[in-house]
């Protein structure tokens, strides 16, 4: 067990190295290179200029020594003031050292973001801590309420619940965040006057009125995926032998379903809730900007629409982190709780 | 002059008779099909159960609306008559005397118009980037999960790889207006376009070696069929200039195509590994038939249950990884009238007008509704057999 984790993690670092290193490819393009020159320079700068800029701010290093300088490996090195010849900060707002030194993500340091003018690391984490939050109430909406449908769908397979439950299901997974969110918003904001169409007051202080509808437009996209998955699952388990044994006894259907079939049933979608996240980042993004609530969505947004290269590098790293450690959970939380599965 | 409104139940009407193509072409399809089910094998099945029906009904409903666009819609759907600028469903067009049925947007567009022709986007690249993405799965699966060992570390890495992606990101990189100044998108487009060439190519080489009769005349067609399809679509050069793709939806085509075939390639392997133990691919193997026999022969038709329904769900996720794309102003013109671009411009002004919002949210949830509906079906239909 334990070599296989370490196994599992070692692909997790090279898969990590080799996805950071594509990102850092893609958004060092000579196109959004100067589109970042562009953007942080002033109005109708010449070519000359926007060069002078890149090279100014160390942009025009050999490719490899500063996919090196962000991992850590390579020392930073401070840029040369054209006027003066000495060393200068690359930007200022970040206090960038004024002497060679390792400063990457083994460091943790997560570099300098260009369009807020702050450091990465001050403003990917509170923003991520706000992502958590909702998260969180996703999560705490959308299990409890997934499950007992697929359970309830699974228990008698082709009744006419399990019918009118599947075809629900199958409804809300065929509407994404976008087309929920435009809905919901219409039904509770618009009409009914219930519910905030808008997050944005959130981030001061969470309420039931402007939190409702994020969480519910990002837990309907997942509801009925892991529904359909419990309740296949359920299906299964309701024809083993077992249950035909504990049924035959003499016990009653309410307590065969929750003492002898539950348990078993509920390995499946353990496996599918943890492999869940990775949707729930694409949703998170959609329903961030949507309702204007600031958190990693929204800031993924910002830094992909601003070419904000370390920004956009942070979020990537945190993201992929994300897909994987989940699916490592997944995989070790699955061999834990089916003692049929030996992992070698 | 204020504009005039037709009541509620009239622009239902009116509504209904503008698809009158699209029912004559539903009655005359599901008439057909539901006389000769017997004979129609897995299709007429799907004619057994009212889920099945509903799903059939809603893909062939858009993919008609699809078709007779033009006849439907009664404007142009780029075309801004600044009087109907926000107006209400059921305004009246002056000049034309014809009628807003949704009401405009805030550009002064009909609404339904812009509808009805959104769905021409998306069914044209939403069946042909999964086609794509099949190609690539299978061609790619196949060896990986055929032979194990080094192949199969190698490309369940990649497809790792590319699915701890998340989407959004993906898109975020690859679609962008920078991109199409550098040859990647080109080159991602040349090479998931030859996966097609090759697999036409060996599925007939493997068939029909020892028949060049037939063997030269299938290739034959594939090469030329296929370089003519691939030379118009990858480099622009057809030489009938029927072929072509604008450069911004060849970009959204290939970051589709990039996004879906690993989880192609990872079902492909997974029934591959399940169907080579098998006693007619034992059979097969000491017969001496070659490993690519094998697989695109005897393996493949035996998993194409498992991905006909895959398929159906797929066309189903990239339409709403297309919205996605529309949402966030990627890759499509911003006056585009697909509807995600759509969902994007209305839900920006939801608090003063809803109307704009709801044709196309309703649109796309109602055609990944019947196509989700339709794979349920066939996963049915398939698992009685």
């Amino acid at each position: 067990m334990l070599s296989f984790v370490i196994r599992r993690l070692g692909t997790m670092a090279l898969t990590m190295l080799c996805l950071t290193m594509i990102v850092f490819f893609l958004i060092n393009l000579e196109p959004n290179l100067k589109k970042l020159a562009i953007s942080q320079t002033e109005m109708h700068t010449s070519a000359e200029q926007l060069e002078t800029w890149l090279v100014n701010h160390g942009y025009r290093q050999n490719f490899f020594v500063r996919y090196g300088q962000w991992l850590g490996v390579l020392p930073k090195q401070p840029v040369t003031d054209p006027a003066t010849g000495k060393p200068a900060q690359r930007f200022s707002f970040c206090n960038d050292p004024l002497v060679p030194t390792f400063a990457g993500v083994f460091e943790g340091d997560f570099g300098c973001s260009t369009k807020f003018k702050a450091t990465v690391a001050s403003k990917l984490f509170p923003a991520l801590g706000a992502t958590g939050i909702l998260m969180f109430w996703v999560l705490a909406v959308m299990v409890p309420i997934s499950l007992l449908i697929g359970i309830l769908a699974g228990m008698r397979e082709g009744s006419r619940t399990d019918r009118v439950l599947s075809v629900a299901s199958i409804a809300s997974t065929a509407t994404p965040e976008y087309v929920s969110g435009v809905i919901f918003t219409v039904i509770f904001a618009s009409w009914l006057g219930l519910l905030n169409g808008s997050a944005a007051s959130a981030s001061q202080g969470i309420t039931f009125y402007n939190f409702t509808l994020p969480v519910m437009t990002l837990a309907i996209y997942g509801i009925g995926y892991i529904a359909r998955m419990t309740r296949a699952s359920m299906v299964e388990v309701m024809t083993q032998q077992y249950i035909r044994t504990a049924r035959l006894k003499g016990l009653s259907f309410g307590s065969v379903v929750v003492k002898h079939a539950l348990r078993n049933a509920l390995i499946a979608p353990f496996t599918v809730i943890m492999l869940q996240f990775p949707w729930l980042l694409t949703g998170v993004v959609i329903v961030e900007v949507m309702f204007r609530y600031q958190g990693f969505g929204y800031t993924l947004v910002e830094a992909a629409g601003n070419n904000d290269i370390d920004l956009l590098l942070g979020c990537s790293l945190v993201s992929v982190f994300i897909v994987l450690i989940t699916q490592l959970i997944s995989d070790v939380g699955y061999a834990f709780l089916n003692p049929r599965i030996r992992v070698q | 002059m204020p504009v005039q409104y037709i009541s509620g139940f009239t622009v239902v009407l009116e509504v209904l008779s503008r698809f009158w193509p699209v029912w004559i072409a539903l009655v005359i399809v599901m008439g057909a099909s539901f006389a000769y089910k017997k004979k129609l094998a897995l299709y007429g099945q799907l004619f057994d159960s009212g889920v099945g029906i509903v799903g059939v009904g809603i893909c062939l409903f858009w993919l008609f609306t699809a078709i007779f666009a033009a006849t439907i819609s009664p404007f142009n759907p780029l075309a801004q008559v600044p009087i109907m600028k926000d107006v209400l469903p059921g305004a009246i067009e002056p000049q034309s005397g014809l009628t807003y049925l949704f009401g405009g947007d805030k550009l002064a567009r009909d609404v339904f118009s812009r509808m009805v022709y959104g769905s021409q986007i998306v069914l044209i690249i939403a069946p042909a980037a999964t086609g794509f993405a099949l190609m690539v799965g299978i061609t790619l699966g196949l060896p990986a999960g055929y032979y194990g060992g080094k192949i199969d570390t190698v490309l369940s890495f990649l497809a790792n790889l590319v699915l701890a992606f998340p989407v959004i990101l993906l898109f975020y990189l690859l679609v962008t207006p920078g991109i199409m100044d550098t040859p990647i998108p080109y080159g991602m487009a040349g090479v998931f376009f030859l996966f097609p060439i090759i697999f036409f190519s060996v599925l007939f080489w493997t068939r029909y070696k020892n028949r060049p009769d037939r063997l030269y005349i299938l290739l034959g067609i594939t090469l030329i069929l296929g370089g003519w399809i691939y030379a118009g679509l990858v480099f622009d050069a057809d030489p009938l200039k029927i072929v072509h793709i604008d450069p911004n939806q060849l970009n959204i085509f290939v970051a589709v195509v990039f996004a879906s075939s690993p989880g192609v390639f990872r079902i492909v392997r997974g029934l591959v590994m399940d169907i080579k133990t098998r006693d007619y691919v034992a059979a097969a193997q000491t017969r001496g038939e070659s490993p690519w026999y094998i697989m695109l022969w005897e393996i493949l038709p035996n998993a194409r249950g498992p991905l006909i329904v895959d398929a159906c769900l797929r066309i189903g996720y990239t339409t709403i990884l297309l919205g996605t794309l529309g949402y966030f102003g990627l890759g499509l013109a911003p006056e585009s009238p697909d509807w995600g671009t759509a969902i994007k411009d209305a839900s920006r002004l939801l608090r003063s007008f809803i109307h704009p919002a709801l044709p196309p949210t309703i649109a796309l949830m109602s055609f990944v509704l019947g196509l989700n509906l339709l794979a349920d079906s066939l996963r049915e239909q398939s698992m009685k057999d």
